[in-house]
């Protein structure tokens, strides 16, 4: 039986348009783009294009977009490169930054680090039920001292999504009474749109970030690719040091077909939002539907109304996520759960406790992220299927006395 | 991720149910942590080779919510001590039952550990 895949939060097949640009910088045109000879300098070229080409789609100039191995080194040079770099002008002054609780690991444990190190002080501000944070609660967290803000755009397990631009907003009011007031702490404010960039808007003027991140493999390009947006105003200092590439901003060979296949499938999500983001969400309502009507006890984690449409995360009571995943998985359905049994540890999704779920119900969670080439029949399928297995699953648990 | 026996076991689990009026019940875990073993004994007696009169495990059923690791090895267990003494059964190690079990993710072996409590739980109650 043919696969079907319904866990596009954790990558994307590489689009054949993506993978044809690529394909002649993996062998014929090889070239390093710091070598000076015409291989080198058509590599170059392609570099160049691929930058203004992305510098373009977010609104921003060439020279602020640094091209990573992906979103959590974006993620991860925005925290330390940007602290490291403000600690040569605010030496011995303690810093703030602020986070949510429902961030990427990528982030949190980064803020986590130098908060260990005693290097920043963090609020982790907290997201109401529908796995959202409040942008007047966010403001009430910030100090004279903050200078960063970071808050993913849409969030990998719930599918929820931020208030970037409203945030966005404020951050740019904070900035103008901290020049009236003469105080000298700077605020930046990042988002990481990883999983955003399919559906929304990731125009940086538009939503008044300074930094922003995009991972390649979650767009249908390529893995091991990502790009910091960074505001040349940024103080980043590189936290990869060598040959001095991305404007010394980030070190290292520029990985040329990734960057290609980034340009390139960053072109098509831009091109094609509207109508993925209706198909998709056809589909899903089209899974959320089915499950409603052919499985008793379950809960919709977040809300289905203003959730990225390629989400639909849902505890099936009674049973464990784990367990439901293999089931699914020995019919050739692939999904992921609130992330608990299944990774090393065994606590249950820490974005679905943030939302208020029970930890009992968390571990029941399912998360099912659609994609583009999904298609009716196979959310049919899938709905044929998924009551038979959470029968069977529900039989062999046993009725919890409490 | 999980030895071949494992997947087996989840997806085709021996003694998995419940007895009615069983001699011996023991349960163990909480929603919380995810997992939850229930183990329903039906205690008989024979004679061992000795011609010794012996109580012995003449039925076992369990019910489990909880992972593939964990119900997996709820299966292994039953079938391991289905049919044993009660003195062999209270000699059960987690060592064991992981000897069954194939390679199992670290993370996975407080399952077997589960499984071992629910059975102690069980005999305990049934006053050995």
């Amino acid at each position: 039986m043919k696969n079907i895949y319904l866990d596009h939060a954790a990558t994307t097949p590489i689009d054949g348009q993506v993978a044809n640009a690529m394909s002649p910088y993996l062998s014929h045109d090889f070239g390093n783009p710091s070598s000076v000879h015409s291989m080198g300098r058509e590599a170059m070229s392609a570099v160049k294009s691929s930058r203004e080409n992305i510098a373009g789609l977010l609104n921003s100039a060439p020279e602020e977009i640094i091209f990573t191995s992906g979103a959590t080194e974006a993620n991860n040079l925005v925290v330390f490169g940007l602290i490291r770099g403000l600690e040569k002008e605010k030496k011995g002054q303690k810093m703030h930054v602020i986070t949510s609780t429902i961030e990427h690991p990528a982030i949190l444990k980064c803020f986590q680090f130098l908060e260990a190190e005693g290097k920043v002080e963090v609020s982790y501000v907290p997201v109401n039920n529908k796995g959202i944070v409040e942008s007047e609660v966010l403001k009430q967290n910030i100090q004279d001292n903050t200078v960063l803000i970071s808050i993913m755009y849409v969030n990998n397990e719930a599918g929820s999504v931020q208030p970037i631009q409203q945030i966005g907003e404020s951050v740019k009011n904070i900035k103008k009474t901290r020049a009236q007031q003469n105080n000298a702490f700077p605020l930046y404010f990042h988002t990481d749109a990883v999983q955003a960039a399919n559906f929304f808007s990731c125009n940086v003027k538009e939503l008044k970030v300074d930094m922003l991140s995009l991972s390649g493999h979650k767009i249908y390009g390529p893995k091991g690719m990502g790009v910091l947006f960074a505001d040349k105003d940024v103080p980043l200092s590189p936290i990869q040091l060598g040959g001095g590439q991305e404007n010394g901003r980030r070190a290292g060979t520029s990985n040329v077909p990734g960057i290609v296949g980034m340009s390139q499938a960053l072109t098509l999500a831009a091109e094609n939002k509207e109508r993925n983001f209706k198909k998709i969400k056809e589909n899903r309502d089209l899974l959320v539907n089915n499950i409603k009507q052919y499985i008793p006890d379950i809960t919709f984690n977040g809300d289905l109304e203003t959730t990225s449409p390629s989400h639909a995360n849902i505890t099936f009571h009674g049973v464990e996520g784990e367990s439901v995943l293999l089931d699914l998985d020995f019919n050739g359905v692939a999904v992921s759960t609130g992330s608990a049994c299944s990774s090393d540890n065994l606590r249950a999704s820490h974005v679905l406790l943030a939302m208020g779920i029970a930890e009992e119900d968390a571990h029941g969670a399912i998360r099912f992220t659609l994609g583009k080439n999904n298609s009716e029949q196979e959310i049919n399928k899938v709905t044929e299927i998924l009551p038979g297995i959470i029968d069977r699953l529900r039989g062999i648990a046993p009725n919890i006395e409490q | 991720m999980y030895s071949q026996v494992i997947l087996d076991h989840f997806r085709y689990p021996s003694n998995q149910g419940s007895i009615e009026n069983a001699d011996a019940v023991g349960q163990k875990g909480n929603p919380a942590c995810g997992d939850i073993m229930k183990l329903y004994l039906k205690i008989g007696e024979r004679k061992n080779e000795q011609g010794e009169a012996e109580k012995y495990i003449e039925d076992i059923k369990f019910e489990t919510l909880g992972c593939a690791a964990a119900i997996a090895i709820s299966s292994l267990l039953t079938e391991r001590i289905k049919d044993s003494s009660i003195e062999q059964a209270k000699k059960i190690t987690k060592e064991d039952i992981l000897e069954k079990t194939g390679e199992l993710p670290e993370s996975k072996i407080h399952c077997s550990m589960l499984a071992i409590d629910a059975l102690h739980s069980a005999l305990k109650k049934y006053n050995y």
